[in-house]
């Protein structure tokens, strides 16, 4: 047992600390989404160059991972990403896609997609849901039919998150089975110009971009998983991804909990800073109780995301995401709440934070979601 | 990071395991699996079984007959003592004087007390609270005198303490004492040992919401006691009284305990029927559990985090207040899902067929006969040892700085 993070991770939470607190003030974030991507092209750059676009590509291809995904470093940049409440899709396209791609490509097909993930100079994003199958992975309408070498792709994507600024989509679709079945989902690689792609952009409350995204038999060349390993990819994929918004979760509600903390030092009423009221005291005491808890599920679920064991690794991605759930709520309601006035206007962090944290929450899978896959797994 | 147990921690566990398997009387561990009253002899008993294996005292470094284990090896040990349905050592004695006697004691009464407690041959009880000095600990008025005659150097003890947890079956008392009115409230504070034979010493019992008798009031009446069982310095008895609530606070977790009873709560769930199914098969209760377990589970890795910062040389601190309000809510939670989980057959209540000795019929399920008295006896939990809102206190002062 070891709770130290290693004195490269360190080093990497450091200068990604400090890179956010000098160019990641409210006014530059304002400006990184009102770039034509929605987000900074210069940051993504400065992303590259410290290395944590790497971090989910495979050594052999210029990356930094070593096995399947790798939640632990990934878990020290999303906690900074959550921190600033960075808008660039590094959770899409470095660590959703990236693994995605690792997991299922082939050596010429991870030749050709991840070095550009890496260097930055390829956004990707994963077009797995479809409307009316909420979180399920499984539910996949959209149909590919082979036509020559490859496949056309037809149906429609829901909340393809920075889908309209991706250079490429992974899309998830059917090639046999019913709608909701495991089997049968096979994933593709296809380029978000081609031909009968026609994309809806819009923005999401927390600042970022998500698409609805329609396919009319669009041609893909590029089966990056077969039907018979399409389902399976897709959860480990997501099982990562889940493990990274836990971090992030973390970085939020503990930002939250200092800054509330702070307000109530300096906001005076009575003649008192409003910090000296026990009954706020205790409130805060017990937000502290959740960022505690959101710290214990967060290392809990980057350790056990490692494992191989697709059941284990599903049933603690659950817990932690349940857990993490339920105290973001509490931490969300009373850091506005502790603010009064101050905590619903759009000019303080407070609100941007409430907002994200309370739509990573809802981002592959909400609480009722994993507490239902939780006591799918749950031993008796 | 690795939240994985070390190779040794594993192997240490079977050991801890096989031991108790073997060891752990039948009758002892029935009356903690069924929720059954728990003797003097039967506490004793166990204690025994563990010092004759060199377990006596799982806290203490070696030089004083202790284990020496780790952090990790005790909460392993706890654990695995828990799940098997051992009794909680009384800490008292080994986990709370002990440490006190240890630190700030002299050479006699390291040589008087300590070997008595490891061996469980004396029982000890602790006297913190009074009637009129329950969160604010420090305005304690029960007082010693000091004074000198034939016998020797004596205080002399008239006072009340309270909520004294089984000093019916105790030997010894620990008591904070006012030996000065003169300075600030908490440097006229002395801690004092006290023969609970002496002349003068009345134990009352309380009787708790569910009819048991846990805990007591005692009263002193001109109790002489020798100015020897004075541990450390006269009026400084509030530093040893911190140091001693540290070691309290640090057992707070108590994984094991919450890990038998969720499991008890599941196996009740399994035997009662709703709709001609099992109850555990009933989503929505279903996912009462799994809430419960999930909360378990980050539980763990919060008791985990704090043994190991003490494993890195840090003191038992302010964090383990958190653990406390998480840990002490949990077990109320899972009481009351496993009183839930019987249904009409809560009601039901027979005081003899709390004793595992009882031969007579049930009136319902015998696994049903203790759960309202355990959820209503787990109340306390929020309450002793610094209520949780003493601890919320504690959080805002020593680690938000409000």
């Amino acid at each position: 047992m070891d709770f130290r993070l290693t004195e490269e991770q360190t080093m990497l939470a450091d200068s990604l600390r400090r890179y956010f607190a000098k160019s990641y003030t409210m006014p530059l974030r304002r400006a990184a989404m009102s770039e034509r991507r929605g987000f900074s092209a210069a940051h993504w750059q400065a992303f590259a160059e410290m290395g944590v676009l790497a971090l989910n590509v495979p050594e052999a291809h210029g990356g930094l991972a070593t096995g399947a995904g790798n939640p632990l470093d990934t878990m020290v940049v999303m906690k900074e990403i959550g921190r600033a409440l960075a808008v660039e899709p590094y959770l899409m396209t470095a660590v959703v896609c990236a693994n995605a791609i690792a997991l299922s490509g082939n050596a010429a097909q991870q030749a050709s997609l991840l070095p550009g993930i890496a260097d930055g100079s390829l956004i990707v994003a994963l077009a797995a849901l479809e409307h009316g199958g909420r979180y399920d992975l499984n539910h996949v309408a959209t149909t590919a039919e082979k036509s020559g070498d490859g496949y056309r792709l037809s149906g429609r994507k829901a909340v393809v998150v920075h889908g309209a600024q991706a250079d490429k989509l992974i899309v998830s679709a059917r090639v046999n089975g019913a709608v909701a079945d495991a089997s049968g989902i096979a994933l593709f690689v296809v380029d978000r110009g081609a031909s009968g792609v026609r994309v809806l952009d819009a923005g999401t409350v927390d600042g970022l971009r998500a698409a609805e995204i329609t396919l009319d038999a669009v041609t893909s060349e590029a089966l990056l998983a077969g039907g018979d390993r399409g389902s399976t990819v897709l959860q480990h994929t997501v099982d990562l991804a889940g493990a990274a918004l836990c971090a992030e979760a973390f970085g939020i509600v503990e930002a939250l909990t200092e800054t509330t903390n702070e307000y109530l030092k300096t906001r005076k009423q009575f003649g008192v800073p409003i910090g000296k009221f026990q009954a706020l005291q205790h409130r805060v005491a017990d937000m502290l109780v959740c960022v505690e808890q959101v710290r214990a599920m967060s290392s809990f679920a980057a350790v056990k995301a490692l494992q191989d064991d697709a059941a284990a690794r599903r049933k603690a991605i659950a817990a932690s995401r349940t857990a993490i759930a339920d105290a973001s709520r509490f931490v969300s309601k009373n850091a506005v709440q502790l603010h009064g006035g101050m905590g619903v206007t759009d000019e303080l962090i407070v609100s941007h934070y409430v907002k994200r944290l309370t739509m990573l929450n809802q981002t592959y899978g909400d609480y009722e979601h994993h507490l239902a896959q939780y006591v799918e797994l749950m031993s008796a | 990071m690795d939240l994985n147990p070390s190779a040794d921690d594993v192997a240490f566990r079977d050991e801890v395991r096989s031991f108790v398997r073997e060891k752990l009387p039948a009758d002892i561990s029935e009356a903690m699996l069924r929720q059954k009253k728990l003797s003097r002899e039967q506490t004793v008993r166990w204690h025994k079984i563990l010092y004759a294996r060199g377990w006596g005292a799982p806290s203490w470094p070696v030089e004083y007959g202790g284990t020496g284990w780790t952090a990790t090896q005790r909460l392993v040990f706890d654990d695995e003592c828990a799940m098997a349905g051992a009794p909680r050592l009384i800490p008292f004695g080994h986990n709370m004087v002990a440490p006190v006697i240890m630190k700030f004691g002299n050479q006699w009464q390291k040589e008087r007390f300590l070997p008595k407690i490891l061996a469980m041959d004396e029982w000890w009880c602790q006297g913190y609270s009074e009637p009129g000095s329950g969160s604010d600990l420090a305005s304690l008025k029960m007082t010693a005198v000091r004074g000198h005659d034939d016998q020797g150097d004596h205080y002399v003890v008239n006072g009340q303490k309270t909520w004294n947890t089984l000093g019916h079956f105790a030997d010894w008392i620990f008591c904070l004492v006012r030996t000065s009115r003169e300075a600030k409230q908490q440097e006229g504070i002395s801690f004092l040992l006290i023969d609970m034979k002496s002349p003068g010493v009345t134990v009352r019992p309380i009787i708790n919401m569910h009819d048991v008798h846990h805990v007591n009031e005692i009263f002193f009446d001109n109790v002489r006691v020798p100015a020897e069982n004075l541990v450390g310095e006269e009026n400084h008895g509030w530093t040893y009284a911190k140091y001693l609530l540290g070691h309290e606070r640090s057992g707070f977790a108590q994984i094991g305990f919450h890990r038998r009873d969720l499991q008890r709560t599941k196996d009740i769930a399994k035997r009662e029927m709703l709709n001609g199914k099992p109850l555990y098969d009933d989503p929505r209760f279903k996912a009462k559990i799994a809430q419960l377990e999930i909360k378990l589970q980050a539980l763990e890795i919060m008791g985990l985090k704090l043994i190991w910062d003490q494993e890195q040389g840090a003191l038992p601190g302010p964090e383990a207040s958190i653990v406390k309000i998480f840990s002490t809510d949990l077990v109320q939670a899972i009481g009351e899902l496993a009183m839930e989980a019987a249904g009409p057959y809560a009601q039901p209540y027979q005081p003899e067929a709390q004793y595992l000795d009882y031969a007579g019929e049930f009136a319902g399920p015998a696994y049903a006969a203790g759960l309202a008295a355990t959820h209503f006896d787990n109340h306390k939990y929020t309450i002793f040892a610094g209520s949780n809102e003493i601890q919320r206190n504690i959080i805002s002062k020593m680690i938000l700085g409000l």
